[in-house]
């Protein structure tokens, strides 16, 4: 079935009733990135608006403005008809919208109908918060969710589950005409997705509009009545879910010509490098196994939260697995810490570049050298000339764009700063180099430039495994692709017999267990 | 950017000596000088060898610590137990002296303490997790506390003469053994933070302890040993300090850690880690103690002296943060 792509703002459909929110032409930047450029996207009362898109494709960015705390650069957001702006997040509120986050910041010392009405609590006369009203109002909207949570009861004494249950009564305690919910089932079982799903059929007969982001296929063309699909910060479809399906759906996240930005060149492949078998970790992966080749690249494709960063943070020493066994060249290896896994050739380029990656308060040729200094020393004793020249070599190779060698990390650009990560890691001569969204969030330029690099490196022997949930990445860079699902591989398939929608499918579950062809 | 037409990234844009000329370090040269010219000033009796040098043991023990806690201080952690420790490895010496202990064993005995509370400090940091500022002001407490159950309002006297020398013993003319020892601790520290892969560590450690650890630095391990010199040198500090008085009281070095953190403090060193170094710290050291001995021959009272020190840290604490808003709010 072909389905045409239209935007949004024409809407031929001629709904029966008035969009409550319709924004118009928003357009987005940051230093670097253009997140957002001119989406167009309608809300009507009563009705569940399916957002969907790949990671990075805008729809954070989207729901940020739209709860006030981004300002777009252009475009309108008409509410009923008027124009207005939401300079903070409590113009927002005001406005009627309210937004349950996939990860919620909420109080653990406090009681549950605090963290509910925090910050808008029922006062007495004197300026004082009404306990008794709050608990009761607090009870009630509990009640209306459907959630059996006693409102005095401390937060911290609450399951995760519970814990979202009291987000989403959070969100829903002030008084609001649109509801956004980013991913709310991400985090909850079986059973109470159900309940969540009731409680969205509920808001909706309350003439609620709702924006409903969410990963999970099957519960998009469950609840929402209308989509949206986002592709690399546009909007390239819109209408009504009763006339669209699956494929149709997956083909507009993906649909871009593949293979153009990404040069994989033909590189040897040799014979087995890293060898990982019945891995386990107590709760973040299970019974892994997979072999890397000389001068291949691995790709793990998955939803956020598959469990793929945990298993490579394993893999280099960060954390420990519970059973399992890994194999370097053959011999049986455990890696405890990170300095074990570099000396055994691993390295590991972290998803969060800050915290992890680069160290912003050192120099750059400092940070290249972190784990080469035993090189660059003699007896303990730093070689600044030596230091340099190692940064020198490495950075020169990655292109890197900075002012001197010995300016901070932190004064760099996000891709030139990835390219010092990577840096760091070529100069202790690896053989195994684990990628962790090595891409996310910087530039095209740096973008084809860390592509290219990594093409270079498995000319030379390495071998990359290539965490990303990119597709156009994913399918241009590998020679192999796994894919994960809530800590479990679901599927491996070679280069040549994979394509965007096989993935999407093994990574949502769609379609059963037939994912494994090899 | 306008660097992108550049292609090959120098290593340095300005020289070293540019660099130096604009440091804190500069800073505090020109406030010891200053310092030093108003107690010239003031006072008739300043410029005198032998005065001079009775100041040098104002700062000597203190500054000892602060070479370490300079440090532990830069991969973000802090020990507050310094003084206590100080306490009980002077008490630790009375005890072994009663049990007839020569000068060999005393110094043993007091270098022993230091690294064992220091190892205490560094399990209970690295082995356990837990906050160092909570870890070491339980253990300042703990360790003082053992003094005072050992000695009560008792104190311990009668060191020998030779055990004397380590606190009042001159190398040669004015210049005492503790101001000698002081030199070497600080030459041998500064070396390690500013010229090998140790000090390079623990620098990376306190800018950021994750991504050191995932650059494959041992972490643990270093800030163990880091709280493990910090007490080594409160026990050589406690040995100096035990000679100098020629005697023990539970009371012993009351506060230290206080004056011992201001100096690193003023010295540049970041109180939240990842930056400063041991120059700063030498020369914060040398103006506290031309400070306190101005305050002395002035006739100032101690407890101005503590109003001041207290003043000082907050001041150097406060002052590089209100700088920092100060720029963000104008930039």
């Amino acid at each position: 079935m072909l389905h045409q792509a239209r935007p949004a703002t024409a809407d031929s459909q001629a709904p029966a009733n008035e969009p409550v929110l319709a924004l118009s032409g928003i357009s987005k930047s940051f230093p670097g990135v253009r997140a957002l450029s001119g989406v167009s996207l309608e809300l009507y009362p009563g009705t569940v608006t399916a957002l969907v898109g790949e990671n990075g494709a805008g729809k954070s960015t989207l729901v940020k403005i739209l709860t006030g705390i981004y300002q777009p650069d252009e475009g309108a957001i008409r509410l009923s008809g008027d124009e207005v702006t939401f300079p903070t997040a409590y113009d927002a509120t005001q406005a009627g919208i309210t937004a349950i986050h996939q990860e919620t910041v909420l109080f653990d010392e406090l009681s549950v109908a605090e963290n509910i009405y925090l910050g808008h609590a029922p006062r007495g006369r004197l300026g004082f918060i009404d306990r008794g009203r709050m608990n009761r109002d607090a009870a009630a909207v509990l009640k209306r969710i459907g959630a059996a949570i006693d409102p005095d009861a401390r937060l911290r004494d609450l399951g995760i589950a519970s814990k979202h249950l009291v987000a989403i009564a959070r969100a829903l305690s002030v008084e609001a005409r649109i509801v956004v919910m980013d991913e709310p089932t991400a985090a909850l079982s079986y059973k109470e997705i159900e309940e969540l799903y009731a409680l969205v059929e509920r808001l909706k007969a309350e003439g609620k509009a709702i924006l409903f982001i969410s990963h999970k296929f099957d519960e998009i063309f469950r609840i929402a009545d209308r989509y949206t699909v986002f592709r690399d910060g546009e909007c390239v479809g819109a209408g009504l879910i009763s006339e669209t399906d699956h494929d149709a759906l997956v083909r507009l996240m993906v649909g871009r010509p593949v293979g153009q930005i990404f040069p994989k060149r033909e590189a040897e492949i040799g014979e087995p490098v890293l060898t990982v078998s019945g891995y386990s970790h107590p709760t973040e992966f299970a019974d892994i196994g997979f072999e890397l080749k000389r001068g291949e690249i691995l790709g793990f494709y998955g939803l956020v939260g598959a469990g793929r960063s945990e298993l490579m943070q394993a893999l280099f020493g960060v954390t420990r697995p519970s059973k399992g066994a890994i194999r370097i060249g053959g011999e049986v290896a455990v890696i405890r810490s990170p300095a074990e896994a570099i000396r055994r050739g691993i390295v590991y380029v972290p998803e969060e570049r800050g915290r992890q990656g680069a160290i912003a308060g050192l120099p750059i040729f400092q940070n290249v050298t972190l784990p080469s200094l035993s090189r660059t020393s003699r007896q303990g004793f730093l070689r600044l000339a030596e230091e340099f020249k190692l940064a020198r070599e490495y950075t020169s190779r990655l292109d890197l764009r900075a002012a001197a060698l010995d300016r901070d990390v932190g004064t760099l650009s996000g891709g030139n700063q990835q390219k010092v990560v990577i840096a760091k890691w070529l100069a202790t001569s690896p053989k195994v180099i684990i990628l962790d969204e090595p891409t996310k969030g910087i530039d095209i330029g740096s973008k084809a430039a860390v592509h290219e690099f990594m093409s270079e490196l498995v000319a030379q022997g390495l071998s990359i495994i290539m965490v990303s949930s990119e597709i156009p990445e994913i399918l241009g860079m590998s020679d192999r692709v796994i894919v994960m699902r809530e800590g479990r591989m679901v599927g491996e398939y070679p280069r040549e017999k994979v394509d965007a929608e096989t993935l999407v499918r093994a990574a949502a579950g769609i379609g059963g267990n037939d994912a494994f062809r090899k | 950017m306008n660097d992108a037409t550049q292609r090959a990234v120098p290593d340095r844009l300005e020289g070293r000596w540019t660099s130096y000329l604009k440091s804190w370090e500069t800073l505090l040269v020109a406030v010891a000088v200053f310092v030093f010219v108003i107690n010239a000033l003031s006072s008739p009796y300043f410029l005198n060898a032998w005065n001079l040098s009775d100041a040098t043991f104002n700062f000597t023990e203190k500054a000892m610590i602060a070479m370490a806690m300079a440090l532990l201080i830069i991969s973000g952690e802090i020990d507050l137990s310094v003084a206590a420790i100080i306490a009980l490895a002077s008490t630790a010496m009375g005890v072994a002296l009663q049990y007839g202990a020569g000068t060999p064993e005393l110094v043993l005995v007091g270098l022993l303490v230091g690294l064992l509370c220091g190892a205490f400090n560094g399990w209970l940091v690295t082995g356990l997790g837990l906050p160092s500022i909570v870890v070491t002001i339980g253990t300042m407490s703990l360790f003082r506390g053992i003094a005072y159950i050992i000695l009560g309002d008792q104190a311990f006297t009668g060191y020998p003469p030779s055990f004397a020398w380590f606190g009042q013993g001159y190398v040669w003319w004015v210049i005492s053994f503790e101001l000698v020892l002081f030199a070497a601790i600080a030459l041998v520290f500064g070396i390690l933070l500013h010229w090998t892969s140790f000090g390079r560590t623990v620098y990376a450690i306190g800018n950021n302890p994750t991504g050191a650890l995932f650059s494959g630095v041992r972490v643990g391990r270093t800030k163990f040993i880091l709280f493990l010199m910090t007490g080594l040198m409160s026990g050589i500090a406690a040995i100096c300090l035990t000679a100098r008085l020629g005697s023990t009281r539970p009371s012993i070095a009351f506060g230290w850690e206080l004056e011992v953190v201001t100096m690193v403090v003023l010295g540049g060193v970041s109180i939240l880690g990842g930056s400063g170094g041991i120059p700063g710290v030498v020369l914060a050291a040398i103006i506290m103690g031309l400070v306190t001995f101005g305050f002395g021959l002035a006739n100032v009272p101690g407890i101005v002296m503590s109003i001041f020190v207290g003043l000082l840290l907050i001041t150097v604490i406060g002052a590089p943060m209100l700088w920092q808003r100060l720029r963000e709010r104008s930039a």
